[in-house]
C-alpha cells in the first residue's frame, strides 16, 4: 500500500468541500494530478493544491491507495465522498460528510466529526475517536434509503437523527445520543453504549437498536416482550426486549411478523 | 428580415408528405417560407436528418404538483447539480433534478432533444396561476396546459341534466379564466369519489352524492368539445390505471367515442385522446398473473379512427409519480411505502404524488415496460399513436431518444429485455420478444411531431415543415440513409440535436445552448354569446363553495406570459 500524506497550508475562509479526497481519484495519479483535483468554496472552485501540499505516492489502485491528512481541518467536508477501498486517516477534527455515500475501505478520525458522517453508506468502516453530531449513518435529506452496509464507530457521543431510515450495517456510539435513533429504519443495528434522551426506533419498520445506558422518554409504540441474553459488540449482556414500532406496517417471514426490536440493558 | 436555409437534410415531414427525400428549407421571420433570397444564412445539413420542431402531447413540467415534487423530493437532485447550461449573462443556469427537473432544465432539456412545443396534461384551474408563472420561467420551449374538468363540480351537475350547451359555456369560461387550452379529464368522477374516500374503477361506478357514472363524464365531455369545436379533444386519463385486469375497463371507456365525430376547423380528426394507455392496458387479476393487454387494445384503436392515444412507455428509472388521480397515488403508496403528498383542490379536482422505482428486475415492471412498446410496435397508423412517457410518472421525458431506439431497434430491445432478471415472466407475460417491427424515421416523425401537432389542432402551427407553419425544427446528426447498426448511436443522435431552431432562432448547436428566445402560452379562444344561466351558477358557486372570490379566480390578463390565442367562434 502506497501513501499520499496532505498537510494543510492555507486556511480556506469559507469551508472547503474536500469530495476529491478518495483513494479512488488519488489512486494512478502524480501528486501534481492530486494537486489539480477540484475543491468548492462556496460557489468557488479551487484546486486542492491551493491548500494542501502533497507528499508520498498514490497506489495503483484505490485499495493500494492510503491518504493521510495533516492539519488542522474541521472546515473541511467530504473527505472520503463515494469512496469504495483504499484508507483515509485524518489526524484532526473534520467537517460534515465525512465517508457520505462511501462503499469501502476504511476512515480513520482523530477529532471530532460533524454532521452527515457516512450518510447512505453502503460498506466499509468509519471510526471517529472524537464526537460526532447529527445525522450519523442516516440518508440524504427526503430520501428513504439510509446507510445500508458497513460500520461506523464513534468513540464519543453523537446528536440526533442516529440511523434514520437505515437498511442495514451497524452504528455504533460509545457515549450518549440525543434524540431520534433508528427513526423509519428498515433493518441494521444501532448500539448506544451511553445514554439516550428518547424517541428510540420511531415508526421502525425494521432493526435492531441496543441501549446500555437510558432511555430517558421511551417511545409508547414498543411493548417488552422478553428478557434474553444478547451479544452486543464483543460483550454479552441481559437486555429487556422491546418489539416495535407497533404503529408501523410490518413484514412477514415464514409466517412470523417481523418486528423491531430495542434492546434495553436490563 | 431574417432568413435561414437548411440545405442537403434528409427531410422527414409526415404533415408535407416529404419521407426522407433531401430537400432544402427555407425560413423567412420565423416562419417556414417557400423559399428565401441568396442572402439568407444558410446551415449545411447535408447527412443529417431533418423534422419539425417535437411535439409533446401530454407531460406535467409546469404548476403546483410538478413543484411540490420537487419541494418533496430533494434527493432527485442528488449529485446531478453540476450541469449548468443556458447562456444568461450572469452565469449559466444549474440545472437541477432528474424526474422533476427544475423550469430551466426543462426548457433547456427539451430544445436539446428537439423538442418545441411542449402540452402541460393536468392544470388544476384554481391554481393556474402558478401554472402561468411556470411557464414564464421556462425558457425556449411554447406551452399550453389543459384545465382539469372531469370531477369538476360545474360539469358533474351539468352533466347529471344532459345540459351540453351549459356545459360548454362554463368549459369556454374556464379556459378563458385559467387562459387553457383544452379539455383534461382524469379520473372521471374517481378523484370526487376520492373526497368520499372512494373511487371509481369502472365507467358504469357512480360517483357519490353526484350520482353521475364516469361514463355519462366521458359522453358528455366528448359532446361538450364538440359543441365547441375546440382544437384539442377530449385528453382523458380514464378509469382504474394501473391495476391488472384493467384493459377490459379501458375498451369500455374507448368505446363511448362510438358514433361521435370530430367537428372542427383545425384538421383534427379524433373525439378522445386516451393519453398514457400504457397504464391502462393489463391482464391479469393480480399481481402474479399480470401481463401485457397491448393486442387486445391495439386492436379496437387501430380500427376506431376517431381515436388517439400516447404511450406512457416505463423508461426504467427511479422517477416521481404525479397525477390529479389522487386515489392511485394513494394505492400506489399502499404497495411502495415511499413519501406520498395528496391535495384536495375544492369543487375542481385532487392530486397525489409518491416517487416510483420502475426496478427492471421487477417482473411486473419488466412487464410494464414492455406493454408500452408493444403499443406503439402494433400500431397500424402512427399519426394517431404519439411517443409519451407521461412525464415524469412512467419516466423522465428525456428518455425519449431511448424509447426511440426501443421502438426502432429489435436488437437494442432484447438486449434490455435480456438484461432484466424477470426475463422468463416477461417474456411469457408480453409479446415482445417475438415482435420483430422496427419503426423507421418516418414513423417516429409521426409519432413525435406531426401526429401530436394534428391532435392538438395545430399543425398549421407545430410539427410541421410545411410553408406558413413555425420555424421550429430539429436538425439530428444521423444519416437517414445508412443508420448505424449500434442502437446506442440512435439513441445519441436524438439526445442531441445538430441543431435546434425555435422560431427561426438557433437555439442549440452541437447540444449546447446557445440562444434563450422567450416561448408563447399557447391557449384557446372562444367566443361565444354570453350564457347567463352559466354565469349566474357561476356566481352562485362562488359565493357559496370557494374559498375565493370570484373576482380574485381567474388569472390576470398581465400574467400571462406572451400568449399566443387559438380562436374559436361558437355562434
Amino acid at each position: 500500500m502506497e501513501t499520499v500524506t496532505m498537510t494543510l497550508v492555507q486556511h480556506p475562509e469559507l469551508y472547503l468541500e474536500c469530495y476529491s479526497v478518495t483513494p479512488d481519484l488519488f489512486a494512478g495519479k502524480s501528486l501534481a494530478e492530486i494537486a489539480d483535483l477540484p475543491a468548492h468554496e462556496g460557489k468557488i472552485v479551487w484546486k486542492l493544491g491551493d491548500f494542501f501540499k502533497f507528499d508520498g505516492k498514490s497506489g495503483a489502485t484505490a485499495a493500494e491507495t492510503r491518504i493521510i491528512v495533516n492539519g488542522d481541518v474541521h472546515k473541511m467536508k467530504r473527505f472520503g465522498q463515494q469512496m469504495t477501498a483504499g484508507e483515509i486517516l485524518i489526524n484532526s477534527a473534520a467537517d460534515m460528510y465525512v465517508g457520505c455515500w462511501m462503499r469501502g475501505g476504511k476512515i480513520t478520525v482523530k477529532g471530532n466529526a460533524d454532521a452527515f458522517l457516512g450518510i447512505a453508506m453502503e460498506g466499509g468502516e468509519i471510526t471517529v475517536e472524537g464526537d460526532a453530531t447529527n445525522h450519523v449513518g442516516s440518508a440524504y435529506r427526503g430520501d428513504w434509503r439510509g446507510m445500508s452496509g458497513g460500520l461506523i464507530r464513534v468513540k464519543g457521543k453523537a446528536g440526533n437523527d442516529i440511523g434514520t431510515a437505515m437498511t442495514g450495517g451497524t452504528i455504533i456510539i460509545e457515549g450518549d445520543a440525543f434524540i431520534h435513533v433508528l427513526t423509519h429504519a428498515d433493518g441494521g443495528t444501532v448500539i448506544i453504549k451511553g445514554d439516550v434522551e428518547g424517541r428510540v426506533g420511531g415508526q421502525m419498520v425494521k432493526g435492531d437498536a441496543y441501549v446500555l445506558g437510558k432511555i430517558l422518554y421511551p417511545l409508547p409504540g414498543f411493548k417488552k416482550v422478553a428478557t434474553v441474553e444478547k451479544e452486543c459488540d464483543g460483550q454479552t449482556y441481559t437486555f429487556d426486549q422491546y418489539i416495535g414500532d407497533l404503529g408501523e406496517r410490518k413484514g412477514k417471514k415464514k409466517g412470523e411478523v417481523i418486528y423491531g426490536n430495542i434492546y434495553l440493558k436490563a | 428580415m431574417s432568413e435561414l436555409i437548411i440545405k442537403n437534410g434528409y427531410v422527414f415531414d409526415p404533415i408535407s408528405g416529404i419521407k426522407g427525400d433531401k430537400a432544402d428549407i427555407a425560413i423567412k421571420d420565423g416562419k417556414i417560407v417557400d423559399k428565401v433570397s441568396a442572402k439568407a444564412k444558410s446551415i449545411d445539413a447535408n447527412g443529417k436528418t431533418v423534422m419539425a420542431g417535437g411535439v409533446d402531447i401530454h407531460t406535467h413540467v409546469v404548476g403546483p404538483k410538478v413543484n411540490l415534487g420537487r419541494e418533496m423530493r430533494p434527493e432527485d437532485k442528488l449529485f446531478r447539480g453540476s450541469v449548468r447550461g443556458g447562456i444568461v449573462k450572469q452565469g449559466k443556469r444549474m440545472e437541477m433534478g432528474f424526474s422533476i427537473p427544475s423550469t430551466w432544465k426543462t426548457g433547456y432539456s427539451y430544445a436539446r432533444l428537439g423538442y418545441t412545443y411542449v402540452n402541460e396534461a393536468a392544470m388544476p384551474p384554481l391554481m393556474a396561476p402558478h401554472v402561468h408563472e411556470e411557464i414564464r420561467d421556462t425558457p425556449i420551449i411554447d406551452i399550453s396546459a389543459m384545465p382539469v374538468f372531469g370531477n369538476n363540480w360545474f360539469c358533474l351537475e351539468y352533466l347529471k341534466n344532459k345540459e351540453i350547451e351549459n356545459n360548454a359555456a362554463y368549459i369556454a369560461w374556464l379556459l378563458k379564466a385559467t387562459y387553457g387550452v383544452g379539455i383534461k379529464c382524469v379520473n372521471p368522477g374517481g378523484t370526487e369519489a376520492w373526497a368520499w374516500g372512494e373511487n371509481c374503477v369502472n365507467i358504469h361506478d357512480p360517483v357519490p352524492y353526484f350520482d353521475i357514472t364516469p361514463a355519462e363524464i366521458i359522453k358528455g365531455l366528448i359532446e361538450s368539445n364538440e359543441y365547441l369545436g375546440l382544437p384539442h379533444s377530449l385528453h382523458l386519463h380514464g378509469n382504474n390505471l394501473g391495476n391488472p385486469g384493467n384493459y377490459t375497463d379501458t375498451l369500455d371507456t374507448l368505446k363511448l367515442a362510438e358514433g361521435y365525430k370530430a367537428k372542427n376547423k383545425f384538421g383534427r380528426t379524433q373525439v378522445i385522446h386516451n393519453t398514457h394507455l400504457q397504464f391502462h392496458s393489463y391482464k391479469g387479476n393480480s399481481w402474479g398473473t399480470f401481463g401485457s393487454a397491448a393486442k387486445e387494445v391495439m386492436d379496437y384503436v387501430n380500427k376506431a379512427d376517431n381515436i388517439t392515444i400516447d404511450l406512457g412507455c416505463v423508461t426504467l428509472d427511479e422517477t416521481t409519480t404525479m397525477t390529479a388521480d389522487g386515489p392511485f397515488e394513494h394505492h400506489l403508496q399502499s404497495l411502495n411505502h415511499l413519501k406520498w403528498a395528496n391535495c384536495d383542490v375544492e369543487l375542481e379536482t385532487g392530486s397525489g404524488i409518491v416517487p416510483f422505482v420502475y426496478d427492471k428486475d421487477s417482473a411486473v415492471v419488466g412487464i410494464q415496460w414492455a406493454t408500452g412498446l408493444e403499443l406503439g410496435l402494433y400500431a397500424k397508423d402512427m399519426m394517431r399513436v404519439f411517443i409519451t412517457t407521461d412525464h415524469p410518472n412512467a419516466g423522465p421525458f428525456t428518455r425519449y431518444p431511448r424509447i426511440i431506439k426501443w421502438l426502432m431497434s429489435n436488437k437494442a430491445r432484447l438486449a434490455t429485455l435480456d438484461s432484466m432478471k424477470g426475463k422468463a415472466k416477461v417474456i411469457a407475460a408480453t409479446d415482445l420478444a417475438s415482435m420483430d417491427r422496427e419503426l423507421n424515421l418516418y414513423e417516429i416523425a409521426m409519432m413525435t411531431r406531426a401526429g401530436p401537432a394534428r391532435a392538438l389542432g395545430m399543425s398549421n402551427m407545430y410539427g410541421s415543415l410545411a410553408a406558413g407553419a413555425d420555424a421550429n425544427i430539429a436538425i439530428y446528426d444521423l444519416d437517414a440513409k445508412k443508420l448505424p447498426t449500434d442502437p446506442e448511436l440512435i439513441e445519441e443522435a436524438f439526445s442531441k440535436t445538430a441543431y435546434t431552431i425555435k422560431e427561426g432562432v438557433i437555439v442549440v448547436q452541437g447540444g449546447e445552448i446557445v440562444a434563450e428566445p422567450p416561448n408563447h402560452t399557447v391557449w384557446t379562444k372562444v367566443t361565444m354569446p354570453e350564457n347567463t344561466q352559466v354565469m349566474r351558477d357561476i356566481k352562485e358557486k362562488f359565493t357559496k363553495s370557494y374559498t375565493v372570490n370570484l373576482e380574485n379566480y381567474a388569472v390576470f390578463d398581465d400574467h400571462v406570459y406572451r400568449p399566443r390565442a387559438i380562436e374559436v367562434d361558437v355562434a
